[in-house]
């Protein structure tokens, strides 16, 4: 069972064991999101990232293989109950670089979309969104946190401590 | 079409690319926003609309480029001949090389010309999409000129145009596809949309010079690890693909763990023949599965522990020393290529094909062109590797084009791109 920590009203802890307890968070997050929301995912190279993403495609019905790294595409779209848009910006050493990939598109209000190393790029992203840090304890163990920015993921907040 | 690429990202037509100089003439930009509405309209201009163009082209040509301005202008003017001809030329832009190449009906290449960016994107350690689109820009005119002159051709002489159309990053394909429509619509001849990921296999039909097919197919670069069954040159099932990380990407990315220079995958070979590929035992993800996908994620994060420490564990690394990284180095390819040899097998013995096709840039490395060697000599079955200048993305793998063609499977003009990866999925 899976225990959130209230830290302040705009943040929420969480400690899990394993690679499985990561994937019930992004299914419990995936529950709370909605058309529209954007999600900045922080977190250092192997920290699961990736991972997370597709246990959020999951729950909105995507095929878990049919995510994987966008390297070659940078963008990739997934059909699931609403499209979830993947971004990763690793490859990119500037944020212009990921202004230039069509934003309104990735941020297009009919679907969920996720941004890997979103610290990287945070003046392109919307002002208001979820982000989710996840900070390597050991190889299994991680730390995520899951912090608001504004209203709208306020409540994505306060639906998730429920 | 999305808002978005009508917005920044939209490279301008062929002709604006070339000919207009910046911010001068202002018919010629709205002459050039005109053709470009057009064309994402999927309207089909009158030859007469193309003659306009023309204009632009002869009037004001760019200063700097030495793009042959006679070349269009014959083109434009010449009577459009019936489709009885024998040429076929190939745009490639899906990524960081502009590629053009003439390939005729026997499949021979007659010129292919690639314009690489890798001095663009080595400082940046990977593939910026907007120094690759702009690059692209600058090169797709050129580069097509120059591979006509190689083959020694005149833009009126092709027959059929094949432009690589998915996947790759949006602003590098449209450049390609926009400078293909263009041609396509002044010569009035067939354009063709190949998948650059089948092209890289079809790359190996051209090395063998024959018809190979059924056969597995395999691409493996920095964006692909994609398993086929190759039921003919354009029915394509897919096997498997990677979960996570394609093998070249954590090539490139175990290079930047080690401090090796972009792209990683050369580096990481010259430097693991100084090591000992036992040194350190990485994990073969589903090596033993009977499901034909990959993952490396869990093997860059491996290297990841092994060369700057384990996370919350209180022993120190070893130092990377120049032996302790080529130890790194070899031991990780030899578990990459431990696994994608796997991966092979199992297809073929799924499949029950006899001939396994290559492609794709990490293909080009020695140690695996020599394992699977042996894989094919201990099952005795076919290998065909693409040919090393055709691992890396070049256009003469759109000689595909000339299978679509002879098949009647032409794409008409309102052709747009796909860039992510289009799923069809056999089932297992």
């Amino acid at each position: 069972m899976l225990t959130w920590i209230r830290q302040n009203d705009n943040s929420l802890v969480c400690h899990v064991a394993e690679e499985a307890e990561t994937n019930s968070v992004g299914r419990q997050i995936a529950l709370v999101l909605n058309a529209g929301d954007v999600v900045g995912l922080i977190g250092d190279l192997g920290a699961g990232k990736t991972r997370f993403v597709k246990a959020v495609a999951q729950a909105w019905d995507v095929p878990e293989d049919e995510v994987n790294s966008p390297t070659f595409t940078l963008i990739q779209e997934y059909l699931g109950r609403v499209p979830i848009r993947h971004c990763d910006t690793y490859r990119l050493r500037s944020p212009e670089e990921f202004a230039d990939l069509g934003l309104d598109e990735l941020f297009a209000s009919d679907g969920i979309a996720l941004v890997e190393w979103a610290d990287r790029v945070v003046e392109y992203l919307p002002r208001d969104r979820l982000e989710i840090r996840i900070t390597i304890d050991s190889p299994t163990a991680r730390t995520i946190e899951v912090l608001a920015t504004g209203k709208r993921s306020r409540r994505i907040l306060s639906q998730l401590a429920r | 079409m999305t808002p978005v690429r009508s917005g920044g990202l939209l490279p301008p037509t062929v002709f604006g690319i070339v000919c207009v100089p910046e911010s001068t003439n202002k018919s010629a930009i709205h002459g050039r926003l005109k053709a470009t509405k057009a064309f994402r309209g999927g309207w089909k201009p009158s030859l007469r609309e193309a003659a306009d163009a023309k204009q632009i082209v002869t009037t004001q040509p760019h200063p700097k480029q030495n793009f042959n301005v006679d070349t269009m202008e014959s083109l434009v003017s010449k009577t459009i001949e019936p489709q009885t001809g024998k040429f076929l030329l190939a745009i490639e832009s899906s990524c960081d090389e502009t590629g053009a190449a003439v390939i005729d009906r026997d499949r021979r290449v007659l010129s292919s010309v690639v314009a690489t960016q890798h001095e663009l994107h080595e400082r940046f350690g990977g593939v910026v999409p907007e120094i690759a689109s702009r690059a692209h820009l600058e090169r797709i005119l050129p580069v097509i000129d120059e591979a006509l002159r190689h083959a020694n051709l005149r833009l009126a002489d092709l027959n059929a145009i094949a432009v690589a159309t998915h996947p790759g990053l949006v602003g590098s394909l449209l450049v390609g596809l926009t400078a293909a429509k263009t041609l396509a619509l002044v010569l009035d001849i067939p354009l063709l949309s190949i998948n650059h990921i089948e092209a890289h296999i079809y790359a190996c039909r051209m090395a063998a010079g024959r018809d190979v097919f059924p056969a597995v197919g395999f691409v493996v670069s920095g964006g692909h690890s994609n398993l086929y069954d190759c039921v003919s040159p354009v029915e394509f099932q897919l096997l498997g693909s990677t979960t996570d990380d394609a093998a070249g990407e954590a090539f490139d990315k175990v290079a930047q763990i080690l401090g090796l220079d972009y792209p990683g995958g050369p580096q990481i070979e010259v430097i693991a023949r100084q090591g000992n590929p036992k040194a350190i035992h990485f994990p073969r993800t589903f090596l033993n599965d009977a499901r034909l996908d990959f993952s490396f994620s869990g093997l860059k994060t491996a290297v990841l522990y092994a060369a700057k420490g384990t996370p919350g564990a209180r022993a120190q690394p070893q130092p990377l020393t120049p032996k302790r990284i080529a130890d790194l180095a070899a031991s990780f390819q030899a578990a990459v290529i431990d696994i994608m040899i796997g991966k092979c097998d199992q297809a073929l013995r799924r499949t029950g094909r006899n001939t396994l096709l290559v492609g794709g840039g990490v293909a080009a490395n020695s140690l695996f062109r020599q394992r699977l060697i042996e894989l094919a000599s201990d099952r005795k079955i076919e290998l065909i590797i693409a040919e090393r200048e055709h691992c890396t993305d070049n256009a003469a793998m759109g000689a595909l084009g000339w299978e679509l063609w002879e098949r009647g499977l032409a794409s008409p003009l309102d052709l747009d791109v796909k860039p992510g990866l289009v799923r069809n999925r056999k089932p297992a």
